[in-house]
Formats: C-alpha cells, sequence, structure tokens
C-alpha cells in the first residue's frame, strides 16, 4: 500500500480497503525503522494519529474532502504549523513554535491530509546537500538499497557498509528522503535555487518547484523573498499534480500570488508529441557535468525525437554569470531576511542584557551557524553604499538579462526545456564535505537557480540509475503560468523511462509485503 | 576569538578550484580590510568568528567580481518577475487579531503585554573598546 500513487491509495481509502488510521500507522511504523536516514526533525505522530481518525470518520460517511484525505505528508521545517515546533535546523528557533499555520500546510490539511511530522533540512535552507542543520545530516535512502548495496558488494573491500552513505542533497533532503523511503506520499520543501530539485534527482522522486506567484509564501520563512517558492515531492508526477492543484491559487495573505484564478486539474495523458517542441540549452553542457548525466540527457533528446517532437538546440547566453547574479541576490536578500532574528520576539535570546546591540549580537552568533552568518555578511557587502551599484543592482540587471534569455527562448517555439538537474549522482557525505558550503552550492545549483530567478516552473524527473545503482534525474523547464503544460511533458517522459523503484526490503522486515508484488484486489480509478 | 592581523594577500585558494578565476581573487583581497571587517561585522551584527570566513568572503567576492564582465548598458534592474502585474492589496479592514498572549508567549522576556529589551542607547563598542564575548 505504502509503495502505491496518491490516487490509487485515495481509491482504496474510499473502498475502504485500508483505513486512514492503518495508513497512518504504517507510515509512523516506518519512520521508526528508518530513523537512521535522520529525514524528520519532529514527528508528529498524536496529531496525525487524531487527522487520521477524523478522516475515518468522513470515510465511513462517505464525506471525504478529497484525494488528500487521509493521507500522511510531510513538510520542511521551514513551514510554520501551529502547535508544533517549526526549527528551520537552527539553533535560533529551537524551541519556537509558530501560532499558525502556513497557507501551503493549513491547504494540506484543510483537505485531511495526515501530517506526519517536519522534514531535516539545511540550516535555514541555506545549503546543497542537508548536512549543515543542527540535527546533523540526512542520510540518502539510495545508500541501503538493495540496488546499490549489491553493486558495491561487487567492488567491496568488506569496509563498515555504513560510513559512506550518501547524501540526500539540498535543502530539502529530509523530504526528498521521507518521500523515497516511502514514509509518506508527498512532501512539502522549497525552492529557492534548486533545493526541491536537486534532492529529488538524487532521491530518485519528482520535485516540483511551481512557477513564483502560482503557491503562496505566507508562513514559509523567508530566504529570498523573490525567488523562493513551495515546493513538492512526490513519487510520480500525476501526484506532484494534485498536490499543485490543492495548493496553487491567490492567496490574500500573500500580495505576491496572483489573482488570476487556478482550478485543480487532471493530467491529460499525452500520446502524441509531434506537436511539442523541447529546447536543449546548450550552455548547460559544461565540462563538470558528469558523463553518465551527459548521456542520460542526450538519450532522453534523442527519446522525444524519435517519438515524433522536435528537439533543438537553443542558447541561453547569460548562463555562466546566472550564479554569480545568483549568489550576489541571494545573500543580499539573506542579509536583509535574516535581520529578524534578534532574539526579543521569538527564538532563541542570549543571557547578555547589557545593551539592544550587544544582546542581538551574542543573540545572532549564537543562534546562527557559520553557513548563515557568513551569508548575511556577504551580502551585508554586496549592500554597502560603496557596492551597492556594482554588485547588487548590476546583479539585478543581469537578472533581466537571464529572465530574458528564456523568454526569448520561449517565444521562438520552444515548450518546454530538458536539461540536467545535478551535475552527478549523489555523492559520499565525506566527499561532499571535503569544499565549504558555498562552493558546493555554487557547483550544484548550476542548473537549478536560473529558473528561480525568471521565475519559471521546473520538474526535475527521475530517469535511470547511474552505473553506481544511484538515481539521476533530469529537469524540465516551462513557461511561466504553464505548470499544467509542462508537468504533462513530465508525466509522458516519466512513463517511457519507466525509472525503477527503489528496493530497501531489507531494511523492512515485516513490512516486506508492501514492497513485493501485492495481488491488491483490483483498485477501480474513479 | 581569532587575533585580527593585518592580510598579506590572498591564499591562492581560488586558483586551483573549477571555474573560479584567480584574476579576480587578487582585486578582493585588496578590500578585505579590518575597518571593513568591523563595519561589516557591526551592520550585520554577526561577527566573522574566524580567518577562515574572512577568507571566504573574499572568495566569495571575488566570486561576484566576474559580473564585472557583463554588458549591461540599457538594462534596467529587475526587482521582480512579477513587475508587469500589480501586487494585491487587502482593504484596510481588521478582521483578525487579539492574539496578543499568543504571540506574547514565544519570547523569553516579558513584562505585562511588553517585550523586554536591554537599554538600547548603549552603542556598539569600538574595536579596540571591546571585550570579547563572555560565555556561562
Amino acid at each position: 500500500m505504502l509503495g502505491r500513487t496518491l490516487r490509487e491509495v485515495s481509491a482504496a481509502l474510499k473502498q475502504g480497503q485500508v483505513s486512514p488510521t492503518e495508513l497512518c500507522q504504517r507510515c509512523l511504523s516506518l519512520i521508526k525503522k528508518t530513523k537512521f536516514l535522520n529525514a524528520y526533525i519532529t514527528v508528529s505522530e498524536e496529531v496525525a494519529l487524531k487527522q487520521a481518525e477524523e478522516s475515518e470518520k468522513r470515510y465511513k460517511k462517505g464525506l471525504s474532502l478529497g484525494d488528500l484525505d487521509g493521507i500522511p505528508v510531510a513538510v520542511k521545517d521551514n513551514f510554520s504549523t501551529a502547535g508544533i515546533e517549526t526549527t528551520c535546523a537552527s539553533n535560533m528557533l529551537k524551541g519556537y513554535v509558530p501560532p499558525y499555520n502556513a497557507t501551503v500546510v493549513q491547504k494540506l490539511l484543510d483537505q485531511g491530509a495526515l501530517l506526519m511530522g517536519k522534514t531535516n533540512l539545511d540550516e535555514f535552507a541555506m545549503g546543497s546537500g542537508s548536512t549543515d542543520g543542527i540535527f546533523g545530516p540526512v542520510k540518502n535512502p539510495w545508500s541501503y538499497s538493495k540496488q546499490y548495496r549489491e553493486k558495491r558488494k561487487q567492488k567491496s573491500h568488506g569496509e563498515n557498509e555504513d560510513s559512506d552513505w550518501l547524501i540526500t542533497g539540498g535543502s530539502s533532503g529530509g523530504s526528498a528522503a521521507a518521500v523515497s523511503a516511502f514514509t509518506c506520499f508527498a512532501a512539502l520543501g522549497s525552492d529557492t535555487g534548486g533545493s526541491t530539485r536537486n534532492p529529488a534527482a538524487h532521491c530518485g522522486v519528482v520535485g516540483l518547484k511551481p512557477s513564483y506567484g502560482l503557491v503562496s509564501r505566507h508562513g514559509l520563512i523567508p530566504l529570498v523573498n523573490s525567488m523562493d517558492v513551495p515546493g513538492i515531492l512526490t513519487r510520480c508526477v500525476d501526484d506532484a499534480a494534485i498536490v499543485l492543484g490543492i495548493l496553487a491559487g491567490h492567496d490574500p495573505k500573500d500580495s505576491t500570488t496572483i489573482q488570476d484564478p487556478v482550478k485543480p486539474f487532471t493530467l491529460p495523458s499525452l500520446t502524441d508529441v509531434s506537436k511539442l517542441c523541447i529546447g536543449i540549452p546548450k550552455e548547460y553542457l559544461t565540462p563538470e557535468l558528469s558523463s553518465e548525466v551527459r548521456s542520460l540527457w542526450s538519450k532522453a533528446a534523442n527519446l522525444f525525437e524519435s517519438e515524433g517532437a522536435k528537439v533543438i538546440e537553443v542558447s541561453l547566453p547569460h548562463t555562466s554569470y546566472s550564479i554569480v547574479c545568483y549568489h550576489v541576490l541571494c545573500t543580499s536578500e539573506v542579509a536583509s531576511n535574516m535581520a529578524r532574528f534578534d532574539g526579543l520576539e521569538y527564538g532563541h535570546r542570549c543571557d547578555t542584557d547589557v545593551s539592544t546591540e550587544a544582546m542581538y549580537a551574542a543573540t545572532r552568533r549564537e543562534g546562527f551557524n557559520d553557513v548563515v552568518r557568513e551569508r548575511i555578511l556577504s551580502g551585508n557587502f554586496f549592500l554597502l553604499k560603496e557596492n551597492y551599484e556594482n554588485y547588487f543592482v548590476k546583479a539585478q540587471k543581469v537578472r533581466r538579462l537571464i529572465a530574458r534569455d528564456f523568454v526569448n527562448v520561449f517565444n521562438s517555439g520552444v515548450d518546454v526545456l530538458l536539461t540536467p538537474t545535478t551535475l552527478s549522482e549523489a555523492v559520499p557525505h565525506t566527499e561532499f564535505i571535503r569544499e565549504d558550503n558555498r562552493t558546493r552550492s555554487a557547483q550544484d545549483d548550476i542548473f537549478t537557480q536560473a529558473v528561480n530567478m525568471a521565475g519559471l516552473p521546473a520538474v526535475s524527473v527521475p530517469m535511470a540509475l547511474s552505473s553506481q545503482r544511484l538515481p539521476i534525474g533530469l529537469q524540465f523547464i516551462g513557461r511561466a503560468f504553464c505548470d499544467q503544460q509542462l508537468l504533462t511533458v513530465a508525466k509522458w517522459f516519466e512513463k517511457r523511462v519507466q525509472f525503477p523503484v527503489i528496493q530497501l526490503q531489507e531494511l523492512m522486515d515485516d513490512c516486506s509485503s508492501i514492497f513485493e508484488n501485492e495481488k491488491l484486489a483490483s483498485v477501480s480509478l474513479k | 576569538m581569532w587575533a585580527r592581523a593585518v592580510w598579506l594577500g590572498l591564499r591562492a585558494s581560488a586558483g586551483g578550484r573549477r571555474g573560479f578565476p584567480s584574476k579576480a581573487a587578487h582585486q578582493g583581497s585588496r578590500r578585505v580590510t579590518a575597518e571593513l571587517i568591523e563595519h561589516l561585522e557591526r551592520l550585520a551584527l554577526v561577527d566573522f568568528g574566524s580567518q577562515e570566513a574572512v577568507a571566504r568572503l573574499e572568495k566569495a567576492i571575488a566570486f561576484a567580481d566576474r559580473l564585472r564582465a557583463v554588458d549591461t548598458d540599457g538594462v534596467e534592474p529587475m526587482e521582480s518577475v512579477l513587475e508587469d502585474r500589480c501586487l494585491y492589496l487587502r482593504s484596510d479592514n481588521v478582521v483578525e487579531g487579539n492574539c496578543a498572549e499568543e504571540l506574547l508567549q514565544n519570547s523569553h522576556r516579558v513584562v505585562e503585554e511588553y517585550f523586554v529589551a536591554p537599554p538600547g542607547n548603549i552603542s556598539w563598542p569600538k574595536l579596540d573598546e571591546k571585550e570579547p564575548f563572555s560565555h556561562r
């Protein structure tokens, strides 16, 4: 049951084949079994069980709220959840219990979803590995998969199996791991520079970044106001579309959400791609790209072409400056956003009481880790009077050029762009930490951050396993507010590539029946 | 607390990384003086904490310097991707509130309905006057 799609489980719930409480308990038990992954910071067991009970009552009366009623979901710990600790994996907010729900969380709850818990991340969502939070790093479930383990045994040196575990990517690594390990059916992440798509690619799940302005940011603890977007992680594209349909729409509490009416949609099953034009940005073919990812990218392009789509090479000329521009704008906005953490109204407060400024400084020194402090300081540098024009305003101008590049490409008849999501498959933690956070982010965000600067929708879809048997995902980028079209193409692709299911049998003794070919009584969908 | 010595040029840290030009890095090193460090720490009210952190700032500046190569003549800065639309403004009606108690609960120091701050008229000490932070 845990391996099914959202729609299948929803149907099973409606038909009484499984109850919300059973589903909830199985997920909770799996969360306990996979605790070593460190995907969850807070597991909201009591809350989830209570929600399950209420969902069950609704199903018994035949009054389910919709496709998400009774479905376990997880939320990244930088979304405010009323009554449930929200830490952003930082000492600054440890113990902070928000008095309100983020709009996207509220929408999920209003649909009857069961909140399993808050997932782990890089501190304040700054990072590309989910390794820099105070609760420790998140481990990629694929490190423990049968596929990866068997491959490693072939060249094993008899070393300790766990010492070389792989990172999930970041910063929504906890959410990606939670979905990948079947502990929930969907998870919320946030995406500022690729933070949803990067871990999705490394963990073999679907990571959707909606268009900027489509989904409310109210309650999402902000990093970069002009680029942040709540992200959606699921095991298949259809599920992502269902969740997007629920989350999208104007929110009076977030004035950066567009007012155009938005309706939930069902993705058509595209069979004819002959009218589709796929663009391949040539500047994305960088020397750092691993040969495996490059060959899968090529294979994907050929797949579209062989099925009749038009596949053309396009140019995004300012690509090489995109990551630099992102770096300046991101640190500048961060410097401003992090100013709210002063210890007075919420969050950590130091013991010093000499003066306001001394108190702020000590509080912030104790509350923030190195990564956060460095970004704040860098941001402040770029915002200094003498630097403002040359760095911040310059970066804003370059941002326009980058956004324009995309507009030009889409105006030339391209429907969707196809690019890699990451440079390579997930790397071992020991290798990842050899470089500092900023360097890693600059390397790993290379294909993903331009999308945030242009505010476009993008989705990472797992394509195939590498020679190490680790997931590699590819990214599709769509036109602004054409999320439905983007997901339609992604769904077509997903069906063609048939990405394998992760085999975690060895860990799930008594849950093994979930993963073997279940002979479920046929579940009729609608 | 690290000693704030004068830097004698940047470590060639940028040179070995892929894609980072070392030429720009040298331009950066001249900019990061002790005064700048103090100024930034004061503005941000966070501290660098170590010499490595300062070196990383220099790398960050060097990285940002690459933007100079882009021709942005006649290009307007872009503040938001939604610049062609109007921001939504709610009508100025009170529809929620009266949650003072809930909000005050999150603070460490509260007196009746006030958040309590230490005195605000004592300025942040200058570099030479400063005591190292006392940890309890």
